[in-house]
């Protein structure tokens, strides 16, 4: 028998490193960018860690658990176990990265660790989500799927067609919207008719909860509820994680468009000082576990940037099975 | 050898490769209790019961994006969307994830799924339940698309496209689930990428799929008649298409004819003229002719559907051209 994830300090501790891992990572992805090692666009998710760490804890992709994300992925792939090396190198398009340089930072999968895939296609990953759902009912595996999106998800047809799907069949997905309130640039409140993304359950006659998203343990303990409602077969539960995201959309955006002092406010509510309070760590004892994350990135790129390039016969390796 | 419709082909198909493999699942609009608009999946929710042959909400993207998820998790799901034209509500999930995902993860996923569905023109379905949409997938890489014109090949390929582990398109025709003909009795697989040499002929070859092989046929008897011998080549996939049996027909008869059943930009055709213009080009002894819709949206009315429709003297004109 697998034991089931708890909190406790042991835990918070795994998940402030796995934060400050995403921060530093995050933060670097944003240097590379701007030297031109990272090509195309990339989006991060600084500010919004928690929820990757809180959620990746509450499945157990041992037993089969799945995770679909969006392609603000990083911090999600991270904390389900994919190393930064794999990482980094995917997204400077080398060989070792984790697609082999063919998927990039809106690509990312890592099967070994549950993660399906990172996907580009806003809300295209639902219904897919939804299937991985369908087969674990089918073989009674007992195996949840985990789908996270962001607000811009919320309307569009594909996510609504899963939602009803995987509420009619009552199948084990948990819902999890990391609502950052600004789908792309435009605030969550011009695109929606209700004041949240929980408010739209009720249409599927399925359970909602609205949780701190700055919080790591807020989102443990919502996640494994609702990983636990569905593998007794209780059906979808949607999750909505108040969160926000500290830099732009993506690449370059220098996010004007957000009220004067917006920002500021979220900032008070860092979600590694969050956690760092709770567990009574004095700013010294941060400061060391912040230096040795630091270094864990730094190593990881040093290594990545000293992968090669895929060879060109790989090129149209890998497109049938 | 046993005679069963087409229709009786997808169920046997079906049937065999549930009894066989039991990850094979299938999920769509009205094709558990009612069997299928088109009685094509008739008996199998009796048969394999509701977990394995599952009814859906008429949701195309949740369809196929959940046949997607299953195949991701090791099952082998059918999915089924009705009519051809709805692929359109649906698109995305097949053209960039279904087709991609594979790529895109270098290498670490595969989609094992087939997307069944009903197409072609003649029964007065009209503008939007009509389109032949064969062309429309060839266009995307991590796809196979199937589109066979007789039982035999509806068997041997749905069975073939069910143990394929990459996504296909599996085009059946609604004018063609009556359409009776000689079945192998026990295994019968037929490979993707291998053309059907539907007659032989030394003049013209004549490559037609489908629908379109009952005018070839026709027109083909009565060319016949005044001298003229035809070779009928019936590609039955699409993605991979076999250019080598079609460039050994030309090469033999030195002229070619293509008939589609759809608009003509962008065909078929026009990819099969352009690759043998590229790699049998000293093979031809006249230009090539292709007999399509030409500019066109699929009218209601009979008269109009008719005259859309190519057509045995449409055909024979067309060959008429090369003399």
């Amino acid at each position: 028998m697998h034991g089931s994830p708890r909190l406790n300090d042991g835990l918070r501790r795994k998940m402030l490193r796995q934060m400050l891992d995403i921060r530093f990572c995050e933060e670097r992805i944003q240097r590379l960018f701007e030297e031109g090692l990272v090509r195309g666009s990339t989006h991060l998710c600084i500010g919004q860690e928690a929820v990757s760490v809180g959620a990746a804890a509450a499945v157990e992709p041992e037993r089969g658990d799945t995770v679909l994300c969006t392609y603000r992925g990083h911090g999600m792939a991270l904390a389900l176990g994919m190393s930064l090396h794999s990482l980094l190198a995917e997204l400077m398009g080398r060989q070792g990265g984790c697609c082999g340089g063919k998927g990039g930072s809106m690509h990312l999968t890592d099967v070994d660790h549950g993660l399906l895939g990172t996907f580009a296609i806003v809300g295209a990953h639902i219904p897919i989500a939804a299937g991985a759902a369908l087969s674990a009912q089918i073989r009674k595996s007992g195996a949840v799927s985990l789908a996270v999106f962001g607000d811009g998800a919320v309307n569009n047809g594909a996510w609504h067609e899963a939602v009803n799907l995987a509420a009619v069949w009552k199948l084990p997905v948990v819902l999890l919207c990391e609502n950052n309130l600004y789908g792309e640039y435009t605030p969550f409140a011009q695109t929606s008719p209700v004041p949240h993304v929980a408010d739209r359950a009720a249409a599927y006659g399925i359970p909602a909860e609205i949780v701190d998203g700055q919080d790591a343990d807020e989102m443990f303990r919502a996640v494994r509820g609702a990983v636990r409602r569905a593998r007794q077969g209780g059906g979808p539960s949607l999750i909505e994680a108040k969160t926000y995201r500290f830099v732009g959309h993506s690449r370059t955006d220098p996010a004007t468009y957000r009220p004067q002092g917006e920002l500021e406010k979220w900032r008070q509510r860092d979600p590694i000082r969050i956690l760092a309070s709770r567990l009574q760590m004095s700013e010294s004892e941060l400061k060391e576990e912040e230096e040795r994350a630091r270094a864990r990135v730094e190593s990881a790129l040093q290594w990545a940037v000293q992968q090669p390039e895929p060879p060109v016969e790989s090129l149209r390796e890998g497109i049938l099975a | 050898m046993s005679e069963m419709t087409c229709r009786d082909a997808v169920i046997r198909a079906l049937t065999e490769e549930m009894e066989r493999d039991e990850s094979v699942i299938l999920l769509g609009e009205d094709v558990a209790a009612a069997g299928g608009v088109f009685k094509a999946t008739a008996g199998l929710l009796e048969r394999f019961g509701p977990d394995r042959v599952r009814d859906t909400p008429i949701s195309e993207a949740a369809i196929i994006g959940a046949g997607i998820g299953a195949a991701l998790t090791g099952m082998r799901p059918v999915v089924e969307l009705m009519f051809a034209d709805f692929a359109a509500v649906a698109l995305d999930q097949i053209v960039n994830e279904a087709a991609k995902l594979r790529y895109m993860s270098g290498g670490r996923l595969k989609v094992p799924m087939v997307i069944r569905a009903a197409q072609g023109a003649g029964g007065g379905f009209a503008a939007q339940h009509s389109q032949c949409v064969e062309t429309l997938f060839m266009h995307y890489a991590g796809l196979k698309v199937a589109a066979p014109g007789t039982p035999a090949d509806v068997l041997g390929l749905l069975k073939t496209a069910i143990r394929d582990d990459n996504p296909v398109i599996f085009l059946e025709h609604k004018m063609l689930y009556n359409l009776k003909g000689d079945v192998p009795d026990g295994e019968h697989l037929v490979p993707f990428g291998k053309a059907r040499i539907a007659r032989e002929g030394r003049d013209v070859t004549i490559v037609a799929s489908q629908k379109m092989l009952g005018p070839a046929s026709e027109a083909a008897e009565r060319l016949d008649a005044e001298g003229i011998s035809c070779e009928i080549i019936d590609p039955r996939t699409f993605a991979p298409l076999d250019f080598e049996t079609i460039g050994r027909s030309l090469e033999k008869t030195g002229r070619l004819v293509t008939v589609e059943e759809a608009v003509r930009p962008c065909g078929w055709g026009a990819e099969i003229v352009s690759h043998l213009c590229e790699e049998g080009f000293w093979w031809l002894d006249a230009p090539v002719r292709r007999v399509t819709m030409g500019e066109s949206i699929i009218p209601f009315s009979q008269s109009l559907e008719d005259a859309l429709m190519p057509g045995v003297d449409d055909v024979i004109a067309a060959v008429h051209a090369l003399a």
